[in-house]
């Protein structure tokens, strides 16, 4: 796809992010939807392309009234949106379809209207995981960071301080769940959620939604909106299974599809003025600048100590406060979507003076799935 | 370390040798007759090169402690925190598990230390290798 054909016109988040308990799930998406269509002077009328994720397309075409002609159910956790950026952009070039809306809403806090999912106790995660007392993300997405730890040197006050450093871009946001300054030993005397891993160093678990509308780069013209351009993008899987991941410092998906989108997108590093990494826990960032090749292989934890990716840094990273302290209502990658597009269009509470190249980068799963999306507010 | 029935492992048609073997005291990995790769999980064909030429092997039950967290939020049926581990066995697939016969800490617990395979009987049918510091005692 010729990067720039396609362009975000419309985007918003729902209402109101964190303890939400008056909307159900499906309300969510809908609250995130209505908002980012009349962000952009559309009603549900007007779309004709669908894609979501946690609830079947299906469920949303109808609770919103949208005939679609495309659809895309992708679902491979937290970064589904990133794919759907990715198909609903080779959708709408391909002429399936021209007007796409992608929505997310999950009450991750307040369980309404909503369902818990279970491993199956048959797949081969729930035959040769399950039984070992794994207990959700805290004791699957953390398993590989001591391997990670005595490969490379990163100590725990490194790991702590990512969480630092995001918390300081949290303060600048005032929609923020968290706040207030933590410092290095704050950290490292929180509670221990599962060891090397401390509770200010996993997400937060709240209610949200956000969405996304997308149409051709020739309409984007005619949209109130500064249109945010589909410069590259890439996606990649790699297993269900934490134990079976190929590399315990590196992420194979993470490499695909960061690899993929900046040479679709035909840029360098140093081009990129701000950065997106979706982080459901602090070493996240870690694997992501270096598996998507900012830093050399091992660097990532010294380069965010030295303060590259905190305000007034070289490389401003999650700026939001990500799921550290922004919010995380379980599948994140929407509200890393959604600053991405804030920063350039201008609008950010912490904007980055002058950015025209984001990338924004997922995981889906622990380190299972991957989506990268390169986005800028310049025309090729 | 007790166990919740809804975390028992279901025996599909294609891992059920691994199940029966564990309950004899024995680990079992594949190994493709074609490329002579060694893998774990089970599956009737070769990851690697997707040839159905595939025999099961009988491992040592010899491993290093490869990666680990030692979960303290307990679910109710636990006591005490407990290490969630990877082990990388002496013929390469890696697998989860528990790590038995030392205590649950960091200090315990040391990345690469050798370990050896025992089975903990859970059902009749169900038998979970786990892995305790080696004795010299595995295959």
């Amino acid at each position: 796809m010729k990067p720039g054909s396609v362009a975000i016109v419309g985007a918003a988040e729902s209402t109101q992010l964190g303890l939400v308990p008056q909307l159900s799930q499906i309300q969510l998406h809908a609250d995130a939807a209505l908002n980012a269509l009349a962000d952009c002077g559309l009603t549900p009328k007007d779309i004709d392309g669908l894609a979501c994720a946690a609830e079947w397309p299906t469920e949303l075409a109808h609770y919103l009234g949208i005939t679609p002609t495309w659809v895309d159910g992708t679902m491979v956790g937290g970064c589904s949106f990133w794919l759907h950026v990715r198909h609903a952009s080779a959708a709408i070039a391909a002429g399936l379809c021209s007007t796409v809306l992608i929505t997310h809403g999950e009450s991750g806090r307040s369980w309404v209207g909503t369902q818990a999912t279970s491993i199956n106790q048959s797949s081969l995660a729930g035959q040769f995981e399950l039984p070992y007392g794994v207990l959700g993300a805290p004791t699957m997405f953390t398993v590989p960071v001591l391997r990670y730890m005595k490969e490379y040197g990163l100590t725990h006050e490194q790991l702590a301080n990512v969480a630092v450093v995001q918390r300081q871009w949290a303060a600048r946001n005032p929609r923020a769940s968290q706040r207030d300054p933590i410092t290095v030993e704050d950290v490292l005397n929180s509670r221990i959620i599962a060891w090397p891993f401390h509770i200010l160093e996993c997400c937060l678990v709240t209610d949200g939604g956000g969405a996304l509308v997308l149409t051709s780069a020739e309409r984007a013209a005619d949209f109130p909106t500064r249109p945010v351009y589909v410069l590259g993008t890439g996606e990649s899987v790699e297993t269900p299974m934490i134990s079976q991941m190929q590399d315990f410092t590196s992420s194979r998906a993470f490499r695909v599809s960061g690899a993929k989108a900046f040479a679709e997108a035909g840029l360098r590093h140093a081009d990129v003025d701000h950065l997106m990494l979706y982080d459901a826990f602090a070493h996240l960032p870690i694997y992501g600048l270096e598996d998507l090749g900012f830093v050399g292989k091992g660097e990532a934890g010294a380069f965010i100590w030295e303060g590259h990716t905190a305000p007034g840094g070289k490389l401003p990273v999650n700026t939001n406060g990500g799921g550290l302290s922004y919010m995380h209502s379980g599948m994140y990658g929407m509200y890393a979507l959604q600053e991405s597009v804030r920063q350039l269009r201008g609008t950010a509470p912490a904007q980055v003076p002058g950015a025209e190249i984001s990338v924004c980068h997922g995981v889906g799963g622990m380190f299972g799935a991957s989506g990268t999306v390169v986005l800028g507010n310049q025309r090729p | 370390m007790s166990i919740n029935p809804k975390t028992l492992p279901r025996p599909t048609p294609e891992t059920r040798h691994f199940w029966e073997g564990a309950r004899r005291g024995e680990l079992l990995l594949q190994q493709c007759e074609s490329c002579a790769k060694v893998y774990f999980p089970p599956r009737p064909f070769c990851p690697e090169c997707a040839s159905r030429n595939v025999r099961v092997i009988r491992a040592s039950g010899r491993a290093i402690l490869y990666s680990y967290v030692i979960n303290h939020r307990l679910p109710k049926w636990i006591d005490a925190p407990y290490a969630i581990a990877v082990v990388e066995l002496e013929e390469g697939p890696r697998m989860m598990t528990n790590i038995v016969d030392t205590p649950q800490t960091p200090e315990a617990l040391v990345l690469d230390m050798p370990l050896e395979v025992v089975f903990e009987p859970v059902t009749a049918d169900i038998s979970l290798p786990k892995f305790r510091p080696a004795r010299g005692g595995a295959r």
